[in-house]
């Protein structure tokens, strides 16, 4: 799918362990987090990895970030291995982590302060994200003053100010109620595509999986690697409401199949023996 | 929210009526009770103690005296308490160096060193506002290490997927993330850097109002001892106050709920 110098993102053959200490007798332990975990990413693709709760994605996730490095392996963003953070890619949680000293147009100038933008560059670019995220009106207002749907919203903007190739999205909806997540991922899903960006995305939510993305990533359990690499052959991928909508039934066979995947029914099955 | 206004009314009432009924009892009840003035002067001989102490005992002055030196006192040792904590929140190597000395000093009652001070340095106002240097050092420091080590690792990983240097994130987030437990430090700071005052002034020299304490106590004069209680009282309010002020302007953004009750 991937190949050449279209390539956004790479992790190649990609380990990462952690020692943790054994809480009262202080003996050590290693936590063989991820392993084996080879993936490329086209230019304007949106993957998405999903995968048991501690198999690792987040851990895959910061290594993309350059938080953490890799224990072996590299990754590669833009055709550069990844050994530090760095601006070609954008950070985004499940937590919104709006600083609450500042107001919302202040919040989403935070990364290019940082990075020495001068004020009247920082304010044009805020005021016409804040119009895109439809925040006009609030970037005065402070973080807790803003619904939890509202904040997300001012974070993806806060994410996309300093206009990153590559985002890097760790279950950036799951704290939202059912109906502001799908606006939330419409507005994704209709900026990743106007704006040309490459993202990898992850989530428990199995449709939204489906929905959103070109291609799914099924991690295993720890340590986890990639076990199945799936094509998204659906339209609309700008606009998951009409993908919803016109391919329910192939959306249905999707997640069947992710769920045969992960073992969903048997888990359940096995707890209620 | 007219009957919040009533309801607040109703209380600013009962508040009055309840300080009416205190002065009442202070002028009549040691009359009735047989006790002595010197045991309990009355309110209306501490007021007029008062009025004498303004005239012949410079209580103004002395009250300035004590005020300047907390104030002086507290601002110092607020700084050295901010500066502290935040190398040892930074630095888990410094912290681990100076931790048991801290720890040793922090346990050690500071008053205790108002004479050492008042050796050192004389009937001057060093040794008082040593006093309250070392008192409040304590909780701002305390309060600033703690918040430094529980910034959300989150934030800070955000402002490195910014490349934020380290400076960076220690402006933009570890030491606007401190500012809350640090104004809580300052509120218990501000009333024990009017005891360390107190206590350097009671031991040593004839200003301030520690030494009118001392002074009214020795004469044998209860009412000039209630005055000064007063007066240190209203210093007390000034500096609490004035630190409460402080946090409603710098701590504007925080909802009104998450309020310490003052
Ligand atoms: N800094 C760390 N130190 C020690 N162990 C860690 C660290 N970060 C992650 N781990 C361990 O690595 C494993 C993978 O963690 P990770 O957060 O990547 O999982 P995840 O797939 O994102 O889980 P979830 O779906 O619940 O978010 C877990 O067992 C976790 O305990
Ligand atoms: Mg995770």
């Amino acid at each position: 799918m991937a190949n050449g110098k279209d390539i956004r993102i790479e992790y190649r053959n990609v380990a990462k362990q952690f020692t943790s200490n054994n809480g009262v007798d202080g003996a050590e332990s290693i936590i063989r987090a991820v392993e084996n975990v080879d993936l490329s990413i086209a230019d304007g693709e949106v993957v998405s990895i999903i995968g048991p709760s501690g198999c690792g994605k987040s851990t895959l996730l910061n290594m993309g970030a350059g938080l953490y490095l890799p224990s072996s392996g590299e990754v590669f963003v833009d055709q550069e291995k990844v050994d530090a953070p760095n601006q070609h890619v954008g950070f985004m949680l499940q937590k919104d982590l709006l600083l609450a000293w500042r107001t919302i147009q202040k919040n989403v100038e935070f990364g290019l302060e940082i990075q020495g933008i001068p004020p009247n560059e920082r304010q044009e670019r805020s005021m016409d994200l804040l119009e895109k995220c439809r925040l006009t009106g609030f970037e005065n207002h402070y973080p807790h003053q803003l619904s939890g749907g509202m904040r997300q919203r001012a974070a993806l903007a806060r994410t996309l100010a300093v206009d990153p190739k590559v985002l890097l999205l760790d279950e950036p909806f799951s704290a939202l109620d059912a109906q502001t997540k799908m606006i939330l991922q419409q507005d994704l899903a209709e900026t990743l595509s106007t704006e040309k960006k490459t993202a990898l995305f992850i989530t428990h939510d199995l449709v939204e999986s489906v929905a959103l993305s070109d291609r799914v990533f099924v991690m295993s359990a720890r340590p986890g690697t990639i076990i199945e690499e799936i094509d998204v052959n659906l339209p609309d991928r700008a606009n998951p409401m009409a993908r919803r909508q016109d391919s329910q039934k192939q959306i249905g066979e999707y997640v069947a199949q992710l769920m045969r995947l992960l073992h969903v029914g048997e888990t359940a099955a096995e707890i209620e023996i | 929210m007219t009957d919040k206004n009533t309801a607040t009314r109703n209380s600013v009432w009962a508040s009055l009526g309840l300080f009416v009924v205190f002065l009442a009892g202070w002028e009549w009840g040691p009359g009735l009770l047989d006790i002595p003035p010197y045991i309990i002067p009355t309110a209306s001989s501490v007021y007029f103690e008062f009025i004498r102490a303004v005239g012949s005992e410079q209580l103004f002055y002395h009250s300035w005296i004590t005020f300047a030196e907390t104030a002086i006192g507290f601002i110092l040792g607020t700084i050295l308490g901010m500066v502290i904590g935040y190398i040892l929140g930074i630095s888990a190597r410094a912290e681990f160096i100076l931790s048991p000395y801290i720890l040793a000093l922090q346990i050690a009652p500071k008053v205790a060193f108002a004479p050492l001070f008042v050796l050192w340095f004389g009937y001057t106002i060093y040794p008082k506002i040593l006093v309250a240097v070392l008192i409040v050092f304590f909780p701002i420091m305390v309060n600033v290490l703690g918040a430094i080590r529980t910034v959300d690792q989150d934030l800070i990983n955000l402002a490195r997927t910014f490349s934020a240097s380290r400076w960076q994130i220690f402006r933009m987030i570890e030491f606007r993330d401190a500012l809350p437990p640090l104004f809580s430090g300052l509120r218990i700071a501000s009333t024990l850097a009017v005891i360390g005052v107190v206590v350097g002034e009671m031991v040593g020299g004839n200003l301030g109002l520690g030494f009118l304490l001392v002074f009214g106590e020795g004469a044998g004069n209860t009412a000039l001892v209630f005055v000064t209680i007063i007066m240190l009282t209203v210093v007390g309010i000034l500096a609490y106050g004035s630190v409460v002020l402080l946090e409603k302007k710098v701590l504007h953004y925080i909802p009104k709920k998450d309020y310490a009750p003052v």
